[in-house]
């Protein structure tokens, strides 16, 4: 019995020092993490020379001529501008995504309401696909490009996203947890095809998942710089945000810092934005078993 | 009765429908490019006379260029190898500590929302900007290089991109910091999936804080820990976008009487061999990819069979 009072007064010693320090630790990881974004921020509005000496805390007035650097060269980074890059990312990224999120969703449906054959089949061999990487299969994707004349297109970046396993493996999970099947017998009863169950009443109640699978299948694609930096190399004009941040480092002997930071701003700032707006969500989402690249 | 089940019978047809589109896009766009992959690994361009050449099947992919003494295969996978052992250990320590912390229920720490959100920040950020950051703040005119200067621990042309050892440790560094934020996030929500009964009677028993830890938390956070430590190794095996825009491979190191790209990863490897240029050559790319699909599979195996194991135990 002695030994309960000793070890609790012990804890209760140990706590007394013990916030200091955690709260120190905590502030100062956040800090560490905030650090180098803060630094790329007042990067962008100084003058190359400047920054070359050191870091610096309080932002210039150098930005207008950064960012007019950036955007107004004719070497190879103005093959597209930063804005063009993104919009291409977008072009891609946002039919992938909504791709993904409704075929993984409409294949864990099935793979929950439905009794076939080999359901435990389909559901064990989605479930062994979602470890295999997308990079060790390079050289017959290029194959497969090129004989579907595919290759230096947007579609062999869009079109695979309907295959997603790890968003079907989430998606079913939420599904099991949390969707009664007999909404789909009293639609049946209505009279409702399978097919439209599954689109007006299924997918609203699959909302909030779609929403948390949506914002990483988004993340994943627009940060992807391996399988477009090999699928689109020869077409200069459909160059990528990631692929637009290579070139940007590329050009290598008259490196201006100024306009290198003023780029990897402009490719930064949307993505803060959207994370601190969605930051609930996507923390959760993490918890949830997250999705890892 | 009958007529019940020749209707589930018939709605099972549907099961089949819904999921054709899944399985038709990931045999064209993730199946046969594998299979293919392994097929062209088979495939090597051999010299016919002086002029010609012809691809043979055989070995020839596998012997030349990644069991031949001082090929480029092994090096480079060192190279993923230890920088991903490099972060990931740090990572992990780091989480568990931060896990353990936030999940404290005798001490409860304030803006916890705030801290995870600002940890795992660096995760969602693209990495190849965040590459290019930090390739132009160690770059011989980067900020960061220009104080190593003033402070006497870089001289003149030199910079932490062209030290290896120096270079190498950023690198690990940088996936850390992407990384441990993700980790944390994931084991916290194991943390408070854990009973807090179980606490409760250690409590009654008199355990400490650091004995509950050791002897309830971790114990029962292994399943998630190996979870954990498997998607990292698989994900830390295709390492590319970091060490590709931070130093491109470099510094060129000896070793023995070798010299190596001393951070260039596996699928940087495979990169150089299917870019357009005198180097490309499809049938080594395929090899080391097979090789590197392997090393996956072992890893995927290996965690099946232990996770396996624990389940059979339960039963």
């Amino acid at each position: 019995m002695a030994g309960i009072t000793v070890n609790q007064t012990e804890d209760r010693k140990k706590t007394k020092f013990a916030r200091p320090i955690r709260y120190t630790v905590s502030i100062l990881l956040c800090l560490l993490s905030l650090f180098p974004f803060y630094v790329l921020f007042i990067n962008s509005t100084l003058e190359s020379n400047i920054i070359k000496q050191g870091i610096h805390l309080i932002p210039g007035s150098f930005w207008a001529a950064n960012y007019e650097k950036l955007t107004n060269k004719t070497d190879v980074v103005s093959t597209v501008s930063v804005w063009e890059a993104m919009l291409n990312s977008l072009i891609i990224t946002v039919p992938a995504t909504i791709l993904q999120i409704y075929f993984a969703s409409l294949t864990a449906y099935a793979l929950t309401v439905y009794r076939f054959k080999h359901r435990n089949l389909a559901w064990g061999f989605i479930y062994a696909i979602m470890m295999i990487p997308t990079q060790v299969s390079i050289v017959g994707l290029i194959k497969v490009c090129s004989v579907t004349n595919m290759y230096g297109t947007y579609w062999p970046l869009i079109i695979p996203a309907i295959a997603a396993p790890t968003t079907v493996y989430f998606m079913k999970q939420y599904m099991e947890s949390s969707f009664s099947l007999e909404i789909v017998e009293a639609a049946r009863i209505d009279g409702s095809n399978e097919f439209r169950t599954f689109n007006t009443i299924a997918i609203p109640l699959l909302k909030p998942a779609m929403a948390t699978q949506a914002i990483f299948g988004f993340v994943a694609s627009w940060n992807n710089l391996y399988t477009p930096s090999i699928l689109l190399a020869t077409e200069q004009d459909k160059r990528t945000m990631p692929m637009f941040v290579e070139a940007l480092k590329a050009n290598d002997k008259q490196r201006d810092f100024g306009e290198i930071y003023m780029g990897l701003f402009i490719t930064v700032i949307p993505i803060m934005i959207a994370y601190f707006l969605l930051s609930k969500y996507i923390v959760s989402g993490v918890a949830l078993g997250g999705v890892k690249e | 009765m009958n007529k019940i089940k020749r209707k589930t019978v018939e709605y099972g047809k549907y099961g089949y429908y819904f999921i054709i589109p899944f399985f038709l896009v990931f045999i064209v766009f993730q199946l046969y490019p594998l299979l293919y992959t392994f097929y062209t690994s088979l495939l090597q361009v051999q010299k016919v006379g002086r002029n010609s050449s012809e691809v043979v099947f055989c070995l020839g992919n596998f012997t030349d260029y990644v069991f031949k003494q001082g090929n480029e295969f092994w090096p480079a996978a060192g190279v993923t190898v230890v920088l991903w052992i490099l972060n990931f250990v740090p990572q992990v320590a780091l989480s568990l500590l931060l896990a353990a912390w936030f999940t404290d229920a005798h001490n409860k720490l304030k803006g916890q929302g705030a801290y995870k959100v600002i940890m795992y920040m660096p995760n969602i950020i693209t990495a190849a900007t965040i590459a290019v950051l930090f390739f132009s703040l160690f770059d011989v005119h980067g900020s960061i290089t220009g104080i190593l200067r003033n402070m006497g621990v870089v001289v003149g042309e030199d910079s932490i991109l062209t030290h290896g050892p120096a270079s190498f440790f950023v690198i690990a560094f940088i996936q850390f910091w992407m990384w441990y934020g993700n980790t944390m996030i994931v084991l916290i929500a194991g943390i408070m999936g854990i009973s807090p009964s179980l606490y409760e009677a250690a409590m009654v028993d008199g355990a400490s804080g650091t004995q509950q830890f050791w002897l309830i938390t971790l114990p029962l956070l292994k399943p998630i820990i190996q979870f954990t430590l498997v998607t990292s190794a698989i994900g830390g095996l295709q390492m590319y976008d970091i060490p590709k825009l931070f130093n491109n491979g470099k510094p060129l190191v000896n070793v023995g009487n070798t010299t190596i790209e001393s951070t260039r990863t596996i699928v940087m490897l495979i990169k150089q061999y299917v870019d357009a240029g005198s180097k490309q050559n499809y049938g080594r790319a395929a090899a080391y990819s097979v090789v590197l699909f392997a090393m996956t599979l072992v890893v995927s195996l290996v965690f099946y069979a232990l996770t396996s194991e624990k389940k059979e135990k339960r039963a």
